[in-house]
């Protein structure tokens, strides 16, 4: 299990553990948060699941792919990345996640 | 008969959507959500990709956790299929004879795939792909390599044969049209598909219209062409687009045709009745302000969103940029805009490098984009299309000058 806390954009907290296999957005979704769109199901092609990302570990670095449709969001910042390309492997640090506005 | 508040026809993900909206706006009344088949809320796409190819579980396809909608106060009626409205009455009668009462109204019912009406099409081995039944049914007879002819080169066909040309079975694709996806891309886009599924050893038939599925004891044994020409098949897979379900609401009055006209808000010519997604004509800024109906998921979303902001009572027009895409083998396509009434296609870059740009124009102006295994073009041709300047063209086609940087040209 990979230890979450995601910030909604409301500001609210939900902490929870994901199991490892699935992506950063599955979990998300998963747990009922509203505020992640995911349109295009996971296949990086839309951009609609940007977030902020925290990790107290390393993380496996972004895709040529990711690293352009997040140049295409309004506020890219230090951390952003698009959840369903993250994926959680157990015994994974814990990851601390900001939902990014809406576009 | 209960109160039913907002009564919502249809969970696929125009309806999801404005439920989940609803909530989000802080709107507290009743929501109903009646969806004609068994399963909750869930992605379609990946039907004819990942699901397709077992390669993840229907669960990750759901919109939401199954236990969400009880959740968040939204009653989720399955098998509820509508089979008349009376708008007067502000009731629903569905097909079981139940009859629902609503205030407001939003129909996301979608549409029905298309059926091929030749002789022979009510054969076992004919096959659609529209929804989870239907990927099951035909997922259940491909466990050894079958020869399956495709009915219809558009998306949902060309990826039907990427999966199972993949998955080692022998695919004819059966294109009526002159070349594949001709109803959503340029010609130059048809040509390269085109002989990506040949290298894979698709059999892509152009101009070929299907007269007569063959069979025997009851089961497909192959197709007959208008030209006489007989192929053997095991399975026949049709995508040749859907039917707008919009009857009940027609039936009741709503302006319409080609599905039910709606206005920015979603708002159908009922009162308190709305529409979104697949079934919903509306003036497309995109396509010139012409009536128009989008079968995507983005339109689904967005559209659903403008209808749950005007029954939440805080309206927010439809203004959305339409996108697109789909996989196929290693190629990710992304589309921006509509393409409709460009008088000049550029291709940026090589596209025997398998990484290029397709630049639909009108006055050079941008209109619309396909992309193949390019986001960078495609985030900057996105946002080209938003500012709508005219664009030197020597400069758009040139792959070296990022699309982005000619928003300020």
């Amino acid at each position: 299990m990979v230890d979450l806390v995601i910030i909604d954009r409301a500001g609210s907290a939900h902490e929870f553990s994901a199991p490892g296999g699935g992506s950063l957005m599955e979990a998300v979704r998963a747990q009922g948060i509203y505020d992640i769109k995911a349109l295009c199901g996971g296949s990086c092609s839309c951009a609609t699941c940007h977030v902020y990302v925290e990790a107290s570990g390393p993380l496996k670095p972004m895709s040529e792919d990711e690293n352009d449709l997040l140049d295409g969001v309004s506020e890219r910042r230090e951390g952003s990345r698009l959840a369903c390309q993250i994926v959680l492997a157990e015994g994974m640090a814990p990851l601390r996640v900001t939902i990014a506005p809406e576009e | 008969m209960p109160e039913a508040g907002l009564l919502i026809v249809g969970g696929g993900q125009a309806g999801a959507t404005a439920a989940i909206t609803l909530r989000q706006l802080g709107f507290t009344g009743g929501i109903t959500i009646l969806e004609a088949t068994g399963a909750p809320p869930y992605e379609r796409p990946p039907l004819s990709k990942d699901y397709m190819q077992g390669q993840r579980g229907f669960e990750s396809f759901l919109i939401r956790p199954a236990a969400f909608w009880a959740q968040q106060q939204i009653t989720l009626l399955t098998n509820a299929r509508v089979a008349g409205l009376d708008a007067a009455a502000r009731t629903v009668i569905l097909q079981d004879g139940r009859v629902l009462s609503f205030t407001t109204l939003l129909w996301t019912a979608g549409g029905t795939p298309r059926r091929l009406t030749c002789p022979g099409a009510a054969l076992d081995g004919v096959f659609t792909l529209h929804d989870r039944e239907d990927a099951d049914a035909l997922i259940a007879r491909l466990a050894f390599p079958r020869r399956v002819a495709v009915v219809g080169g558009g998306y949902i066909g060309l990826e039907m044969a990427a999966v199972l040309s993949k998955q080692g079975h022998h695919v004819t694709v059966l294109e009526a049209q002159e070349r594949v996806l001709a109803r959503v891309a340029g010609e130059a886009l048809s040509r390269f598909m085109e002989a990506e599924h040949r290298a894979h050893g698709v059999d892509v038939r152009l101009g070929a219209q299907l007269a007569e599925i063959t069979g025997a004891a009851g089961k497909v044994t192959g197709v007959c062409l208008a030209n006489g020409e007989r192929l053997v098949a095991d399975l026949v897979v049709t995508g040749i687009g859907i039917v707008p379900q919009v009857a009940p609401l027609l039936a009741a009055g709503a302006m319409g045709g080609n599905g039910v006209d709606v206005d920015e808000f979603g708002a159908t010519s009922l009162p308190g009745i709305y529409a979104a997604g697949d079934c919903a004509r509306h003036r497309n800024r995109y396509a010139g302000n012409a009536w128009i109906r989008l079968e995507s998921v983005q339109n689904a979303t967005d559209q659903a969103i403008a209808a749950a902001h005007a029954i939440a009572g805080q309206p927010k027009p439809y203004t959305a940029l339409p996108w697109f895409w789909s996989n196929q083998y290693d190629l990710r396509l992304q589309s921006a805009g509509l393409s409709l009434g460009h008088d000049m296609a550029l291709v940026r870059g090589d596209m025997a490098s398998r990484s290029f740009s397709i630049l639909y124009l009108r006055e050079n102006r941008l209109l619309a984009l396909d992309c193949v295994n390019n986001a960078r073009d495609y985030v900057g041709g996105k946002a080209l299309i938003a500012v709508g300047t005219p664009l030197d063209l020597a400069r758009a086609a040139d792959p070296a000058v990022a699309l982005k940087s000619l928003a300020a040209a």
